[in-house]
């Protein structure tokens, strides 16, 4: 049983991974020359990954600072996206009025891409750096105002009835109620906007050429250094899978019933 | 003056969800009751009669379309915890342990209360149904019959002037549905609460109730003839097969709702009924 569970969970990703790496392999000796071999790149990528906290110069760090700087500037994007997201969300679920007059709205701006955000937050806070987090918050904003919403809105009646029965006032209905029954709802709002938000943070560093995994990649294709395309790349796919991973843990912590 | 009085109440809901006036389908029609203080009564109706509907217009969770119901003399206004309620499929909040349930409601009904007391009124009805153990668990972890008894702590925990349940066992396995049927017969026997007790088992009817009224099927259900159980309390299983007065109670209770069947063209469940 457990060996069957090794082979399922350990050895098939490793075979994906594998496959992956061979057709990298084949594309890059094939039609695709200019891109890097699996070899190649680690050759080239090797002191940024073994050394990934040097500094030399402000766009020629360790991939574990621009990580690190990335991570920094995500979180407090994805932080503004939270506290403004979750009070909305909870407006738009609990009121009528309140969701009709800004759904449509909110509709509207969903769908808007990080590249038509960034120049409007330059135009607005004239720095790159508000410009970046005001683009992560607004685009990695909406999955929580909208599961919010849903949450609040699928809250079974039985549980309100008994609030009803106990004559509990709107702040405690609030409190002992809705809010907790809505929980697992927000906190899957929580873990798609930070996969939001991580997938911004590459378009805005591009853009503001500031210092990260994405202001990297973009500096690297202007030097013609492709391999450190690839690196950037696939520390941006790494990050994503664990920041993924880490809000499914809390995700669950939160499931109730 | 009956403690507890409903008066040519009747409700329709809506099939399309549109006016009132469209295809309304009557649930209940010109129902009347009248109930006393102390007085256990069951109301005895095959599923879909209309069941629930009556109980959620006692506690107050709908509004009856004409009628009125009086606790006390006074029309009821809304939804309140002086007519508590054991919901059919327990509505405790999955969030909170099985203390934090029951004093949500020790709580509301008594806010001026020291907290230190409210704590020690929590855990009497938690031990009133036994479940001292399982305070600190939340109701995912427990079994149903369990979660019914928590169900039934918060319910008395209201103080209600009248405790409405809403067929609170029909979930339960037949065991578990026995031992419960008889603790709330103990429980009944010490705090003798007005109780309004909806259930579709006549035995359960039978074993629990003072008093019987049956619900004829819908739509349109109405209220047959009161039927008296006269055994006295706290009546156990076992003893009540040799009660003379329990024979009656059913063969009144299934003769009524036999009558309410026919020309209805659907007797099957009522012959299975009366065959024991």
């Amino acid at each position: 049983m457990t060996r069957r569970i090794d082979f399922a969970t350990m050895v098939l990703p490793l075979l994906g991974i594998g496959v992956m790496l061979l057709i990298w392999t084949m594309l890059s000796t094939t039609v695709a020359r200019d891109l890097p071999s699996p070899m190649k790149t680690w050759e080239e990528s090797k002191q940024y990954i073994l050394n990934p906290f040097f500094k030399d110069g402000e766009m020629n760090q360790g991939i574990g600072r621009f990580a690190f700087l990335s991570l920094v500037r995500v979180a407090k994007g994805f932080l503004l996206a939270i506290v403004i997201g979750t009070p909305l969300g909870f407006l738009l679920g609990l009121s009528v009025f309140f969701y009709r007059t800004f759904d449509p709205v909110i509709q509207i701006l969903r769908p808007i891409s990080p590249l038509a955000w960034l120049p409007l937050g330059l135009v607005i806070f004239r720095q790159s750096e508000p410009a970046a987090i005001f683009t992560i918050a607004i685009c990695a904003m909406w999955p929580t105002v909208i599961n919010t919403a849903v949450g609040v809105r699928s809250i079974s009646p039985e549980y309100l009835n008994v609030g009803r029965v106990l004559k509990l006032s709107r702040m405690k209905t609030l409190r002992r109620i809705i809010i907790p029954g809505s929980l697992p709802y927000v906190f899957t709002g929580y873990r798609l906007s930070l996969g939001l938000a991580w997938l911004v943070i590459v378009a805005s560093e591009m853009l503001t050429g500031a210092p990260g995994v994405g202001g990297f990649l973009w500096q690297e294709y202007n030097s013609l250094v492709y391999s450190h395309i690839l690196l950037s790349i696939i520390t941006i796919g790494l990050i994503g899978f664990s920041l993924d991973r880490l809000m499914g843990v809390v995700e669950r912590r939160f499931k109730t019933a | 003056m009956a403690f507890l009085e409903i008066r040519a109440v009747s409700k329709s809901f809506n099939l399309n969800g549109k006016s009132r006036s469209g295809s309304a389908l009557p649930v209940l029609r010109d129902i009347n009751l009248a109930i006393n203080e102390r007085e256990f009564v069951c109301i005895v109706g095959r599923s879909g009669a209309g069941k629930t509907t009556l109980i959620s217009l006692i506690a107050g969770l709908i509004e009856a379309d004409q009628g009125e119901i009086l606790l006390e003399g006074k029309p009821i206004q809304g939804p309140g915890p002086e007519r508590g309620i054991v919901f059919q499929n327990y509505s405790l909040l999955p969030w909170m342990t099985v203390f934090e349930n029951v004093y949500l409601a020790v709580d509301a009904v008594a806010s001026d209360l020291a907290a230190k007391e409210k704590r020690q009124r929590t855990e009497h009805y938690i031990k009133l149904v036994n479940l001292g153990d399982a305070a600190r668990k939340r109701p995912r972890e427990l079994s149903g019959g369990m979660r019914q008894r928590v169900a039934v702590a918060r319910g008395l925990a209201m103080d209600p002037k009248v405790l409405l349940m809403d067929e609170p066992f029909s979930a339960l396995d037949a065991l578990t549905r026995g031992t419960l049927q008889e603790e709330l017969a103990r429980i009944w026997t010490e705090s003798k609460k007005t109780v309004v007790m909806i259930t579709n088992d006549i035995d359960e009817a039978i074993l629990l109730a003072d008093t019987i009224y049956t619900l004829t099927a819908s739509p349109g259900a109405t209220l047959g003839p009161a039927v008296r159980v006269e055994a006295p309390h706290p009546r156990s299983r076992s003893q009540l097969s040799r009660e003379p007065g329990y024979q009656r109670a059913r063969r009144e209770t299934v003769g009524i709702l036999v009558a309410g069947q026919n020309g209805r063209g659907t007797r099957s469940a009522v012959a299975q009924a009366v065959a024991p």
